[in-house]
Parts: C-alpha cells; sequence; structure tokens
C-alpha cells in the first residue's frame, strides 16, 4: 500500500476536482437543456437488437440505480445506518446485497459492452464518447466492488469517514483529513467519481436527469390547444395541456 | 357538450388498386433520413397478409391497445406501474426485424466491375451498417401475397375462421385479396398518448391531430409498444420516436395530406367531424359489439342547432363548422353508415374509417366458357370470396352485422346504377335492392357521385386551420414572424 500523496495532489484529487466536476456537471447540463433539448434522449438501441439487450440493460441498470441510492443513503443518514448495522447480521445482510448488486452492475456493464463490440447494427450508434464512458465505469465499479471485497465493512466507514467529508464539502470548509488516510482503491473510487460527474453531462448519462416523472400522476390523455383557446362562455380550460 | 372537431378520414377500399403511391409520396417527403429508412407512415398491405410490421395485429404478440377490465379500459401493453419496471426493457417492443432492414445497392459496382463472361450486379447493403446483406425480409414483401399463400395462412383476422371459409381464401387457384393502405389513425383515445411517460405525444385540441414533441420525446419507445397500428416508429438514429403527422404543414395552408393528394385511384376522402369529448370515456368502455354504434354516436350532426352552439361556445370557429357541414367523412361515416373502424376492438377510437372492399364476382369454368356461379348479377354478400367473418374482424370487431350492411348498401348502388345506366336489370328490382339495404334513391345517387364523379374539393374539404389567429392572440405577428424558422431551429442531431 501506498502512503498518502504529496500534499498537493491531494487538494487538486479531493478539493478542487469535486468542485470543479460538480460545477460543469450543473453548468453544462442546465446549457444543453436548454439549447440542446433534442439530444435529451435515452439513445435505445433495443430496436437494432433484441435478445442480448434485456441481459446487459436489466441488470446493469437494477445494479446501479441500488448502489447509488445505497451511496446516496449512507451520505443522507449516516447515523440511522451505523444504528443498522449494530447488529452483525445485519451488518452482514447490508453488505452482501451491496455486494450482489455491484456484481449485478458489472455483470450488466460487461454484457453491455460485449454487446457494443460484437453486434455490427449496435457498432453504428455507439460513439467515442460511449467508449470513454464504457472505461470511467469499469475501473468505477472494479474499485467499488474491490474496495468491498478487501476494505470490508464499507457502509459503516462510508458513514464514519466519507459522509464527514462528503459534508465537508457541501458546507464549503473542505476537510480532507477523512480521505487522505484511505487506501489507494478508495482514493481512485473517489476521483473516478468525480470524473464521472464531470463527464456527465456531455454523454447520453443525461437521460438519467429526465426520468418520467409526470407520467404517474398526469391525466392518460394530453390535448394541447394552440396560444389561447377562444372560449366565449368561459368554460374552464380543464383540458389545456395536459 | 363538450364540442371539439376532428379531421378525420374516409378511405374507400373498393377503389385501392395498390399502387403504393401514397406511400411513395410520403416516403419522399417525411421518412427519407438516416433513421427513417425502415419507416412507412404511410403504408399499403394486402389482405389477407402479415402487414407491416409482421403480425402487427396480433396483440397477444405486441399488446397495443387497450384492454377492458372490470369495467374500465387500461393500456395492454404498459399499465402505469409497469412503464416503471418495463422501462430499460420493454418486452413487447417490435425490432427493426419485426420491420425490415433497409438497404440499398452498390451501384458502383456495376461500372468497377472488371471485365468477365458474366453481367455484372449491383449487390445489396444495408442502409444500417453499410454491410452486405442477404434480403430476408423488405416492406410489402408479401405484396400481392408474394405469389405464395404463407402469408395469407398468418394473418391475425383469420381467427374464428371455419376450414372451409379459410380454403375458400388460400386455395391457390382462387387466391383472392384487397388492398388495405394505412396511415395514423389520429384516435380519439390514443393509447399511444395515453403510455408516453414524457408526456410528448399529444392531440392538437384544435384539428385532433396525434404529434410527437421531438424535444420532448426521451426515446422510452413506449408508444412504439401501445399502438396497436403499430404507426408510431423509432428513429433509431436520432433516439426519438416519430409517426405519421397527417401532413399538418400541407393542411395549414389548405393542401390535402401528400398521400391524399397523391392517391391514384381517388380512394382518400378528407373532412372535418364533430364529436362530443364529454363522451369519450364512455364510448371507449362499450361492450366490443356495441363499440361501432357507441363511436357513430360521439359524432355530431354538424346541421344541428345545439350543436353548432355548442360547438361556437366551445371555440369551434365558424368556418370549421361550416367545413364539418360539407364533410364528405360525416356522409360516409354517419349518414350512409358504410364506412367502418379499423379494429375498433382495440378501443383507441380511430378517426380513419374504411368503406369495405365488395369482393370480385364468384364465377367458374364450364369447358370454354366462363360465367357466374350467382343467379344476382353481382354475387351473394353471403358467397364473396373474401369470407364475411374476415372483414368483420378487420372492420366490425368480429361482428359481421354492420360490415353486411355496408356491402349490401354498395351492391344496391352498384346494381341501381347499372339498371339506370345499362338497362339490363330491372330497375323495379334495383329500386326493391334499394330499400333493402336502407338506402334511398337520393342517396344512391350521392353515394354513387362521391364514389365515381367526385372532384379534388369534393373529396378533400378541408377547414381553415386559423393558426394565424392564434399567434395574433399571443403576440405581435411582426415579431412572431422574424423568430419562427422552417422545420427545427435546434438541428435534430442524435446526443452523445
Amino acid at each position: 500500500m501506498t502512503g498518502p500523496g504529496p500534499f498537493f495532489l491531494d487538494e487538486i484529487f479531493f478539493v478542487v476536482m469535486p468542485y470543479l466536476a460538480f460545477i460543469i456537471f450543473l453548468l453544462v447540463s442546465i446549457r444543453r437543456y436548454l439549447t440542446q433539448s433534442f439530444t435529451f434522449s435515452s439513445l435505445s438501441s433495443q430496436f437494432l437488437e433484441n435478445r442480448q439487450h434485456f441481459w446487459g440493460l436489466v441488470p446493469f441498470h437494477y445494479g446501479i440505480i441500488a448502489i447509488v441510492t445505497g451511496h446516496i443513503i449512507g451520505f443522507l443518514i449516516p447515523r440511522e445506518v451505523l444504528a443498522w448495522n449494530s447488529q452483525p447480521l445485519r451488518l452482514y445482510v447490508l453488505e452482501v446485497s451491496a455486494f450482489v448488486f455491484g456484481l449485478l452492475t458489472l455483470v450488466g456493464l460487461v454484457s453491455v459492452i460485449v454487446r457494443r463490440f460484437t453486434v455490427s447494427k449496435i457498432r453504428m450508434v455507439t460513439s467515442t464518447a460511449d467508449w470513454i464512458l464504457f472505461g470511467i465505469f469499469v475501473v468505477q465499479i472494479l474499485s467499488g466492488l474491490y474496495v468491498a471485497a478487501f476494505h470490508g465493512w464499507g457502509s459503516s466507514w462510508f458513514a464514519a469517514v466519507a459522509t464527514p467529508y462528503l459534508w465537508s464539502l457541501l458546507t464549503l470548509s473542505p476537510d480532507i483529513a477523512y480521505v487522505t488516510a484511505m487506501p489507494w482503491m478508495v482514493k481512485l473510487h473517489i476521483v473516478c467519481a468525480y470524473v464521472m460527474i464531470a463527464f456527465f453531462p456531455f454523454t447520453r448519462l443525461v437521460h438519467a436527469l429526465v426520468v418520467p416523472n409526470p407520467y404517474l400522476w398526469r391525466k392518460t390523455q394530453v390535448v394541447r390547444w394552440y396560444g389561447i383557446r377562444r372560449f366565449a362562455s368561459g368554460r374552464p380550460g380543464a383540458d389545456r395541456k395536459m | 357538450m363538450n364540442v371539439r372537431s376532428q379531421i378525420s378520414m374516409v378511405f374507400h377500399l373498393d377503389k385501392c388498386i395498390g399502387c403504393h403511391t401514397c406511400s411513395i409520396a410520403c416516403k419522399n417527403i417525411w421518412t427519407d433520413r438516416r433513421g427513417t429508412e425502415y419507416m412507412w407512415w404511410n403504408n399499403v398491405e394486402t389482405k389477407p397478409g402479415t402487414g407491416f410490421p409482421t403480425q402487427w395485429e396480433n396483440q397477444e404478440k405486441y399488446r397495443g391497445g387497450w384492454e377492458k377490465k372490470n369495467g374500465s379500459i387500461n393500456l395492454r401493453s404498459t399499465s402505469k406501474a409497469r412503464t416503471v419496471t418495463d422501462i430499460f426493457h420493454n418486452p413487447s417492443m417490435p425490432g427493426m426485424d419485426d420491420y425490415y432492414e433497409p438497404w440499398t445497392y452498390k451501384y458502383d459496382e456495376l461500372f468497377n466491375a472488371p471485365e468477365g463472361p458474366d453481367q455484372p450486379t449491383a449487390k445489396p447493403v444495408s442502409m444500417v451498417t453499410g454491410e452486405y446483406i442477404n434480403l430476408e425480409a423488405g416492406p410489402n414483401w408479401d405484396d400481392d401475397l408474394g405469389g405464395s399463400k404463407i402469408y395469407a395462412e398468418n394473418d391475425p383476422n383469420l381467427k374464428g375462421l371455419t376450414a372451409e371459409q379459410r380454403m375458400q381464401l388460400s386455395a391457390i387457384e382462387r387466391l383472392v385479396f384487397f388492398y388495405f393502405p394505412r396511415i395514423c389513425n389520429h384516435c380519439l383515445n390514443p393509447s399511444c398518448v395515453a403510455a408516453c411517460p414524457s408526456g410528448a405525444l399529444y392531440k392538437r385540441g384544435e384539428d385532433g391531430i396525434v404529434l410527437i414533441d421531438q424535444k420532448r420525446c426521451r426515446g422510452w419507445r413506449s408508444c412504439v409498444a401501445a399502438c396497436p397500428y403499430k404507426k408510431t416508429f423509432y428513429n433509431w438514429t436520432t433516439g426519438k420516436s416519430e409517426k405519421c403527422i397527417l401532413c399538418f404543414p400541407r393542411l395549414e395552408t389548405g393542401q390535402a395530406p401528400a398521400c391524399f393528394h397523391s392517391c391514384v385511384g381517388r380512394i382518400r376522402y378528407l373532412g372535418v367531424l364533430l364529436y362530443d369529448a364529454d363522451r369519450l370515456e364512455g364510448v371507449a368502455k362499450s361492450p366490443d359489439e356495441e363499440l361501432i354504434d357507441a363511436h357513430r354516436s360521439m359524432i355530431l350532426n354538424p346541421n344541428d342547432p345545439a350543436v353548432i352552439a355548442a360547438a361556437l361556445e366551445n371555440g369551434v370557429h365558424e368556418s370549421v363548422i361550416v367545413s364539418a357541414q360539407k364533410s364528405p367523412v360525416y356522409r360516409f361515416v354517419k349518414e350512409w353508415k358504410i364506412a367502418l373502424p379499423p379494429h375498433i376492438e382495440y378501443r383507441t377510437l380511430p378517426m380513419l374509417f374504411y368503406v369495405p372492399p365488395m369482393s370480385p364476382v364468384m364465377a367458374e369454368k364450364n369447358d370454354d366458357t366462363v360465367g357466374s356461379v350467382s343467379d344476382d348479377f353481382f354475387h351473394d354478400i353471403e358467397q364473396a370470396r373474401v369470407p364475411l367473418q374476415f372483414l368483420a374482424n378487420l372492420f366490425g370487431a368480429g361482428h359481421q352485422g354492420k360490415v353486411v350492411y355496408a356491402l349490401k348498401k354498395q351492391k344496391a348502388v352498384r346494381t341501381y346504377r347499372r339498371a339506370v345506366t345499362v338497362g339490363d336489370i330491372d330497375i323495379k328490382l334495383a329500386e326493391k335492392m334499394l330499400l333493402e339495404a336502407d338506402c334511398t334513391v337520393e342517396q344512391a345517387e350521392a353515394i354513387y357521385q362521391l364514389t365515381s364523379l367526385c372532384t379534388f374539393d369534393d373529396r378533400f374539404v378541408i377547414p381553415p386551420m386559423h393558426r394565424e389567429e392564434a399567434i395574433e392572440m399571443m403576440k405581435d405577428p411582426h415579431e412572431h414572424r422574424s423568430s419562427v424558422g422552417f422545420g427545427f431551429v435546434e438541428a435534430p442531431e442524435r446526443g452523445l
């Protein structure tokens, strides 16, 4: 294991990078949404290849959603997570299920990459950004699995170490003492996360920002009126758009 | 009464010659871009046949449209909960193989081929990958039954036909077919709109045209699965779904849609129908056998003063009401009742109606002469070479009554006109047939006029769309003029 790197490198990786990544993420996403809303799409390729699609996309998405949710929970309610982990059995259950979801993500990602490589139709709709993205994902997921396997009880020390660090970033008083002492694989995982956040708005990942939210509570049929409807009687425009 | 206007259509199948001019007109205007090559917003199918995409009427496979359960209707493809769980991989989604892989030919190989004993050939290459492909399917692969009965026998509409009736259709020597041109039906209860997780699909309030907001579409493709007619398509290049827009830029400038305009057989009619939107839900829930009547009863008489008053109150423009009074669609659908909605059992309430086709006269060969097998001048409806049940599965939700009515009336009009113009049929007999077909002499003449001698203006009664008024209300027209472009202001480019 290597010791903590030179001081300025830590500053760059754990103070400058997160802020930079977050600002890039925010500004580019908003700009893209405002000026290039046409480019927001799932860019699904199920139409071109319908069988391998299932074995890649489904495990990957369920895996990554569970993992990301887990990280967010650890960040938002660390105390409750620690309390949950106070009983060994519950800790084991959490650790094992987190690892399983990580594996699910990896299996999904590998079959997605294999599909992109082998199906010629799919290669036609694969961009350079996609390949870079796959690279980042591979590093991120493998490092995450390594940490989960060899630096155990992550669900507990995430709450005790990473959460205070992230909160310190959020409150604009960065304290990197929490992370500088971490094993280098954990550091890699953190830095790679920042790279991904910064790269996010330039890639197809933006579809995650436009997941269908009005659908579950909107009216079944959507009618749009052009301009102002001519109501002689003042009938309320109950069905004006949605 | 919540009166709205809807641009509606009638396709007269008895006149369709299957020339595909409509398809080509549409393709040249709208779907010749990369990613849309495989789409046919307008296509002409041979029936019986499997259609485009293959077996689109098989809702066990594609799960399109609505199904009635416990007194309410639900999307067959996607309940709201299932939309969320299926969003990563929709199991009932058609893939490119269900349509076909578009191709072109390497024409330069014709010129660059080295000298040899054979004629050079232009080999087909995929328009997706650019690689050589073996052609296994294409649009209209089963056109005119593709020379084989395998397509005819796989038509989902053969459900419920007796073995004898099937034989009647598919025995090669007596093979019979008709054409079934299809575009988006611009339904009153569109399942594509209801299924869209992004709310990108919508029905235009003023004219009922169903459109996809290209900027809001996120390519979840629920509309593709939900449309039982498979008339929304996924553009795999841009990652957006697209569909027939009823050529609204043409309609707004007073021109008929391209497929209507170019129709060689003059089978297409377009006009406004007024309908009562408040009754929509109730009608869509009707039992199968009452669906056609319920759908018809939603369509309002544009000459009824109460309807006119309610329409005006609801913001329908006077000129649109005048247009509705002249609508050829209203006459076919409501007055004469000879135009029927396709597959109304999907409960989307389609606003494109079909006049069912008369079958060719049944004849048999005796030695060297060919004679009619029926005593009737035109054959009996019940003996039609296309079995009634087949037409009923297409246009009557499985029930023959409405189809028989439409065919009988058409036959009576033919007989009557034969008696008038040729005179080899007793006019008394013809008039009796009209009476039995629930048709007056005046109506017979009107049907004859609008079917056979119709001019351009008879067929297409396009209402003024009044888009300019809406703009004036919103902002200064001069400012608007300088701020809109033609087509996309933002290039329709694929995101990374």
